[in-house]
């Protein structure tokens, strides 16, 4: 079975939400819709489910086109940012609703109910009210209440934002095995590349109602199609450098030049955006292309540290292993290892990549 | 401009008939210095929300006395204790333009034209907000008008303390880095004594210079984020600081050995007797997976994470993350575990337990 979209957009007073969106998913698969608040995520996903009509293009269900049929009329299950149960209702009655509904026979809901919760470990609560719960267990329970539908298509909705921060860690680690089992199609909207990492599957990448990328999720983390793929699928922010190849040289903000290698050296003549993530630059010593700045702040987390370098025309995020507090306004370069950059032309789309560089 | 002081303050929200009260908030003794920036830190119901509830005076301490500098204020209205606050969602008006927003607190205490005039550009500048002065607050993005409300909170020079609740939760993950490196520097520039809850660590760890880690009403440690990670003194510390958190496996521990699941790990420290659950904590990023040596252990899963690859790994019932070295495969799902000796400790009932070093104990 797949869910195809084709050339899905949405207008509304202030133009397209959705643009000309095409994507085909299939059963048992898992796809991630990464991008920042506002970029389409929750609409696309209305869109899916037939909560509310494009207004162009098709949506087609194993082939039959169902962009006029209702949501109630089709197999959906939706998770959703903020819990959402019936709070007069048991755990139990809240898991097994879905299922009255459909008018399941008692041994069958009973079965399905207990499956459920087994996975999501809510087994001993499912005589209580979800106001006994802590807002994971809450979570838990809604997740289990799509679980058990056995919907062909479940929507999940940032379904973990509004948890702690620990416990999101845990759910994001058993998500991926609870789902793995399921056959449905899975779509998870998400904002945070490090989840999108941990769940796999493939990924959308969406900017400002379009889709900039779409593929195996760790393909596109390694090799994002353009720089809006690439901004969107790194944390902490992707650094960027403008400059100009011409010839063997390339022309530095501030009238430097430099020899042209790494992913740069095969490239026709032109302006490109250097995109790179912090741990592709290193702070103090090291080799490759360097930029005297400031520290403007470090930031500690754990055994590693975020320097952030204001180098004049920018400030980049980079990566140190270990603690250092090196105090802001301290003078510090950062390198940039060219043959791990992304470059993007002009369009913004990938011109060069380590891949690449790699097979050339 | 002041120090904070926690003398003996707790929280009890009611007493059980003839028992022992239940605390939201257990008894504690601390000092906050001026200048400093302070974390507290630690899951939903664990406490910190009533401790900054008491700071501002929504809350009057059960037990205990709270001053500001020496100044009981324990039983103070909140607008006789000179704090400022910002919350999780943006508190500002939106008639207003940017620019009054962030003077409303100043023309309150009646400041002088300039001199607000001066504070309110000091502050816009710190936090990219210059352009945006003259606008109407109405129609800002979400995340522009938590920065208004966080300019708001620190646009008065002679606060005691400016307290922070959560005040990142509306924004997206690219732009906190933005706003949390932001409040840095500006801490750095105000000399103000600044706390801010949190239940994410790597918010609380970042901005910090100390963190308070709490859970069940009770703070289990207060040190730098530096020591919370190098050397947490509580089992749940470990754990609920990184990500993943502090692997910890019970263990028996016999002079400087440690028995796991039927294997034996040398320790760089001889324990005498040890009373209650023994455990051992080391953190994934102390943990690596080798191809041999260390301990035998099954490889479940190895995850990659984009900047780092980690491992789930079992030893006997017991499961474990530890770090998989660049360029390192597998042939099947044995594989060693090499945990480093200077970032292993023993825990006994939940608290690290020191051990008397050995100098000819091999590693």
């Amino acid at each position: 079975m797949s869910l195809e979209l084709q050339g899905i957009g949405l207008r509304d007073v202030r133009g397209a939400v959705i643009d000309d969106v095409s994507l085909v998913l299939e059963r048992g698969s898992m796809t991630v819709l990464l991008g920042p608040t506002l970029s389409g995520k929750t609409t696309l996903m209305r869109l899916m489910a037939g909560l509310d009509r494009p207004t162009s293009g098709r949506v087609l269900l194993d082939g039959n086109d169902v962009t006029d049929v209702p949501v109630r009329k089709r197999s959906v299950a939706m998770v959703y940012q903020q819990f959402v149960n019936y709070p007069s209702l048991s755990v139990y009655e809240n898991i097994a609703s879905p299922l009255r509904v459909a008018g399941l026979p008692k041994a069958e809901i009973e079965a399905r109910v207990q499956e459920a919760a087994k996975l999501l470990r809510l087994e001993g609560m499912l005589e209580r009210s979800p106001a006994q719960l802590s807002g994971g267990q809450q979570q838990r329970t809604a997740i289990a209440r799509a679980l058990v539908k056995r919907a062909d298509l479940v929507l999940l909705d940032e379904p973990l934002a509004n948890l702690d921060y620990k416990l999101r860690e845990e759910l994001r680690e058993q998500l991926p095995l609870i789902f793995a089992e399921s056959n449905a199609i899975l779509v998870y909207a998400t904002t945070e590349p490090t989840e999108a990492l941990l769940l796999g599957g493939r990924t959308v990448t969406l900017w400002e109602g379009r889709v900039t990328q779409h593929g195996v999720t760790h393909a596109v983390y390694r090799e994002p199609a353009n720089l809006h793929a690439a901004a969107v699928f790194s944390d902490p922010p992707l650094n960027r450098l403008g400059l100009e190849k011409s010839g063997a040289l390339l022309r530095l903000p501030g009238g430097r030049q430099a020899p042209s290698v790494g992913v740069m050296a095969n490239l026709p003549d032109g302006p490109y955006t250097i995109g790179f993530r912090c741990e592709n630059a290193s702070v103090g010593e090291g080799g490759g292309l360097s930029f005297p700045g400031t520290v403007a702040v470090t930031e500690v987390n754990g055994s590693e540290s975020f320097v952030h370098v204001n180098v004049g025309f920018a400030t980049w995020v980079c990566l140190m292993p270990g603690v250092h507090d090196l105090e802001p306004g301290e003078a510090a370069s950062v390198h940039i290892d060219m043959g791990r950059v992304f470059a993007f032309d002009g369009s913004g789309a990938l011109a060069g990549s380590p891949a690449m560089a790699r097979s050339a | 401009m002041a120090r904070i002081t926690l003398d003996g303050v707790g929280h009890a929200y009611g007493t059980a008939r003839g028992g022992a009260p239940s605390y939201a908030l257990k008894p504690m003794h601390h000092v906050w210095e001026q200048g400093r920036a302070y974390a507290l830190l630690g899951p939903s119901g664990c406490g910190k929300t009533t401790l900054l509830n008491i700071i501002s005076g929504l809350v009057i301490p059960s037990e205990g006395r709270l001053l500001f500098d020496d100044r009981d204020v324990t039983r103070l209205p909140t607008e006789q204790r000179n704090i400022a606050q910002v919350f999780q969602f943006p508190v500002i008006y939106d008639t207003m333009t940017v620019a009054q927003n962030l003077a409303f607190p100043l023309r309150n205490r009646k400041l002088d034209p300039g001199a607000i005039r001066q504070r309110v550009a000091e502050v816009a500048d710190m936090l990219n907000l210059t352009a945006d002065l003259p606008r109407r607050a109405r129609g800002l993005t979400a995340d522009a008008k938590q920065k208004i409300s966080l300019g708001r909170g620190l646009v008065r020079s002679d606060v005691a303390a400016v307290l922070f609740d959560e005040p990142l939760t509306v924004i997206d993950p690219s732009l906190k880095w933005e706003l949390r490196s932001k409040l840095k520097a500006v801490h750095r520039a105000l000399d103000l004594l600044m706390i801010y809850v949190t239940h994410d660590q790597v918010e609380a760890l970042t901005f910090a210079d100390e963190v308070v880690v709490m859970k069940d009403g009770a703070v289990l440690q207060i040190a730098s984020p530096a020591a919370l990670f190098e050397r947490p003194e509580h089992t749940f510390v470990g754990y609920f600081i990184g990500s993943p958190g502090m692997n910890l496996v019970p263990a028996e521990i016999s002079g400087s050995l440690a028995h796991v699941a039927g294997q034996t790990i040398q320790l760089a420290a001889r324990f005498g007797a040890l009373q209650g659950s023994t455990v051992l904590g080391f953190r994934p990023d102390y943990t690596q997976l080798a191809r041999g040596g260390g301990l035998s252990v099954q490889i479940r899963r190895i995850e990659d994470l984009g900047r780092r690859r980690l491992a789930r790994v079992s030893v006997g019932p017991h499961e474990i993350f530890a770090t998989v070295p660049e360029g390192l495969s597998f042939e099947d799902d044995r594989a060693g575990l090499l945990i480093d000796p200077a970032h292993l400790f023993v825990y006994a009932d939940d608290r690290i337990v020191d051990g008397r070093q050995e100098r000819d104990v091999a590693v």
